[in-house]
């Protein structure tokens, strides 16, 4: 059943390249029907089929895949944003060719996001995590703008350098592990003699995957990636394909490899806190739209990475609802950039102002993105923030805990900024002409933030049927 | 031993003439060579099948890719080309000691003198690329596939 | 001298290490850069082989390898194109003339 996950958009890849007659919005609709059909399939789960048995599916003898409450969570969120990546395409992708390949990489990118997440080998992880990587480099140089191919050289380099990284770490892995297993790596670290190796190695590999989910000392190729990228590539990317490639990797390692080392949960909590407080900083200072969401982004991965570092289960059951939630708002927020961009043609703050007159849907589903992702209750945000303050007091972090309080504060800052620039206030002059977007776009809108307000009012059951179940992977 | 010494030596001068050298050109077959000089010493270290791909991708086709590259862009002219070797001796002439004092504090300290290694029965390369990793052959397509696209993408006229 | 082999090729991959870095550092050229990037792969294959060979892993070890080697060459592909998409808008590719992106 799972492996429908994989080989449905894989048959659809082929089939849209074998006959030349398809055309791309075709291409689009099945796409979009896919990713919401797994959004829907992998929700509609009962959650006895999980507990009976970890590894679920073998296709050949070791085509090993596996799942669990996390990945759940994590597969849905792909779907979602995937859907929405694809309404997005639709309507602001006018070359019908460009549009093709952008769907062909969208596809190939769904593959590797989906096999990703079922993985559980080292060094398949990295595999797919690579060419994730390489289909992100296209994407943001995909409409061959000038800013774009110089963000997508800067991604290229960094992320060749965090690829270089991770693979001396599974090199050093190898000298004291026979397989590359998750599980048989950490059964062969905690018998191997020699810590300074293991740590070296953990390290190495976390600070690739720092620099592939754009953390503090390294976020600054994010920007230019998500700001230069074309609307539809900028949704992807920020909604789920940094954070499958690096937030999703690192909390599963979290999970099976260095969970209870103290140095190294030291290490991971203090670079989300720094993240949380560059990104929200530097946020504020931003004139550029999607610049500022990018940074935004940086802040909120922060928190996810936060809560991963302080290793109980309730904490990573906040990682993974806050995970779920900001792929969500996050992709709400970059669909009304584009929304914006389609109307306006740019994405400079100083000329913008007013727009929620002119673009009521915009403006209110961007409203609710804004409050979020600032954590105001009763929307989704507010919970998953509220639980990872709460898990951090619980585990006696009360240091972190009052930081991501008011940190929070400070995202309310720059939201407030960029809501008062683009959609409130008086009407700019010679924005008169501006209408609302087609139903291209605010179908997508109206979905997420449908998602987001319900996520936040059914928060109990949410949090029953998903997060809570979540914290059973540390029993297994 | 000796040899493996030797060998190694051999590479690292490759790779100091690959980044020092002023031709693009130069650059590209500096890179040729020192991938030849590891599939050789890949083949000391028993990794035959290994050692065949790097010889033949690494040293052959990489090369190409880079050399189609260097010439579609612009060659440099005599005038350009004596400031440009002015600017990167300038820039270039502290790796050489930097690599050379690395080396003796590396050797010096007896850099990992003791590792432990966890020794395992020895699998046939063939037997666990098609028998046990049969994820990491989906993952090679699919890295394929991304590369086709990407070039799609990359090279492709837009119809305006 | 009183070197362990591991001990003797780890010294050589760090200075193989050292050598990819401080070019990627220095310079202003993107194809260097790639050759940079490229010098780093080598010294990483160089690595793994080493580490397969120490634990008689050379299997997995080898697998690694040649896996690499792919995930290389694609990447090497998707690089020089952007490096000549860049090179078609500007007419150059040095870094010093691509500073319209403040990081």
């Amino acid at each position: 059943m799972f492996s429908l996950l994989v080989l449905v958009p894989f048959l659809i890849l082929v089939a849209v390249n074998l006959s030349k007659k398809v055309a791309p919005n075709v291409a689009c609709s099945l796409t979009a029907l896919a990713t919401l059909a797994q959004a829907g399939f992998v929700v509609s789960l009962p959650g006895t089929l999980l507990k009976t048995n970890n590894v679920i599916f073998t296709w050949l003898p070791d085509f090993k895949l596996a799942i669990d409450e996390f990945s759940i969570v994590v597969l849905a969120a792909i779907g979602i944003v995937a859907f929405v990546a694809c309404c997005v395409a639709r309507s602001t992708i006018n070359d019908p060719g460009q549009r093709a390949t952008f769907m062909n990489l969208l596809l190939v990118a769904l593959i590797g996001m989906n096999t990703t997440v079922m993985l559980r080998d080292i060094f398949s992880i990295y595999l797919f995590v690579e060419t994730i990587a390489i289909i992100s480099f296209v994407l943001i140089s995909i409409d061959r703008g000038r800013l774009a191919l110089e963000g997508a050289f800067k991604y290229l380099m960094l992320s060749a350098f965090a690829t270089i990284l991770m693979l001396s770490s599974i090199a050093l892995m190898l000298l004291f592990s026979p397989t590359l297993e998750l599980s048989g790596l950490a059964e062969a670290m905690s018998v191997y003699p020699n810590p300074i190796l293991i740590k070296l190695s953990i390290g190495l590999f976390l600070c690739g995957l720092f620099i592939k989910s754009g953390l503090f000392p390294f976020h600054w190729w994010l920007p230019d990636a998500y700001s230069a990228a074309h609307s539809a590539a900028s949704v992807l990317l920020a909604g789920i394909i940094t954070k499958v490639v690096g937030v999703y990797v690192l909390m599963r390692l979290s999970l099976s490899i260095f969970g209870e080392s103290l140095h190294i949960q030291a290490m991971v909590m203090a670079v989300g806190a720094l993240s949380i407080i560059t990104g929200a900083v530097l946020a504020m200072t931003q004139k550029n739209f999607k610049r500022m969401l990018a940074y935004s982004s940086i802040s909120q991965v922060g928190y996810i990475i936060l809560a991963t570092g302080v290793g109980t289960p309730f904490a990573f059951a906040a990682a993974a609802f806050h995970f779920f939630n900001h792929a969500t708002f996050k992709s709400l927020l970059f669909v009304n950039a584009a929304s914006v961009e389609k109307r306006l043609g740019t994405m400079d703050m100083r000329e913008m102002g007013g727009l929620s007159n002119r673009m009521p849907a915009t403006g209110i589903t961007s409203l609710v993105g804004f409050l979020s992702t600032a954590g105001l209750p009763p929307f989704s945000g507010f919970w998953s923030k509220f639980m990872i303050v709460l898990a951090l007091w619980a585990a006696g972090k009360y240091f972190y805990a009052a930081f991501a309080l008011l940190a929070s504060i400070l995202t309310l800052g720059y939201m407030l900024i960029l809501q008062r620039n683009v959609f409130f206030g008086k009407l700019k002059d010679g924005l008169g002409g501006v209408k609302e977007v087609g139903p291209g776009l605010v179908i997508p809108q109206l979905v997420l933030a449908a998602i987001i307000v319900l996520v936040g009012v059914c928060f109990p059951f949410v949090l029953n049927k998903f997060i809570f179940p979540v914290q059973s992977i540390f029993l297994k | 031993m000796m040899i493996d010494l030797i060998l190694l030596s051999v590479l690292l001068i490759m790779v100091i003439w690959t980044v020092m050298a002023i031709r693009l050109v130069r650059s590209a077959v500096g890179l040729a060579l020192t991938s030849v000089v590891l599939s050789i010493l890949m083949f000391r270290l028993n990794a035959s099948l290994a050692a065949v791909f790097e010889l033949s991708v690494c040293a052959g086709l990489i090369s190409v890719i880079f050399i189609t590259t260097i010439s579609f862009t612009r060659r440099m002219s005599k005038s350009d080309f004596k400031t440009r070797r002015r600017q990167r001796l300038s820039k270039f002439w502290p790796l050489p000691l930097i690599i050379i004092a690395a080396a003796i504090l590396l050797f010096w300290r007896h850099f990992p003198s003791e590792v432990i290694f966890i020794r395992v029965p020895a699998e046939n390369v063939r037997d666990v690329l098609w028998n046990t990793r049969h994820i990491d052959l989906f993952g090679q397509v699919l890295v394929l596939l991304a590369g086709a696209f990407g070039v799609v993408a990359l090279f492709k006229e837009n119809k305006k | 001298m009183n070197v362990s082999l591991f001990g003797l090729f780890s010294v050589f991959v760090i200075l193989l290490f050292i050598a990819g870095t401080y070019s990627i550092l220095v310079t202003f050229n993107l194809i260097r850069a790639l050759i940079g990037i490229e010098i780093l792969i080598k010294a990483v294959t160089l690595l793994i082989i080493l580490a397969g060979y120490l634990t008689g892993n050379l299997g997995l070890a080898q697998a690694i390898a040649i896996t690499l080697i792919v995930i290389e060459v694609v990447f090497m592909v998707v690089a020089g194109g952007i490096v000549l998409s860049i090179f078609r808008h500007h007419g150059t590719i040095d870094t010093r003339n691509l500073r319209d992106l403040k990081g």
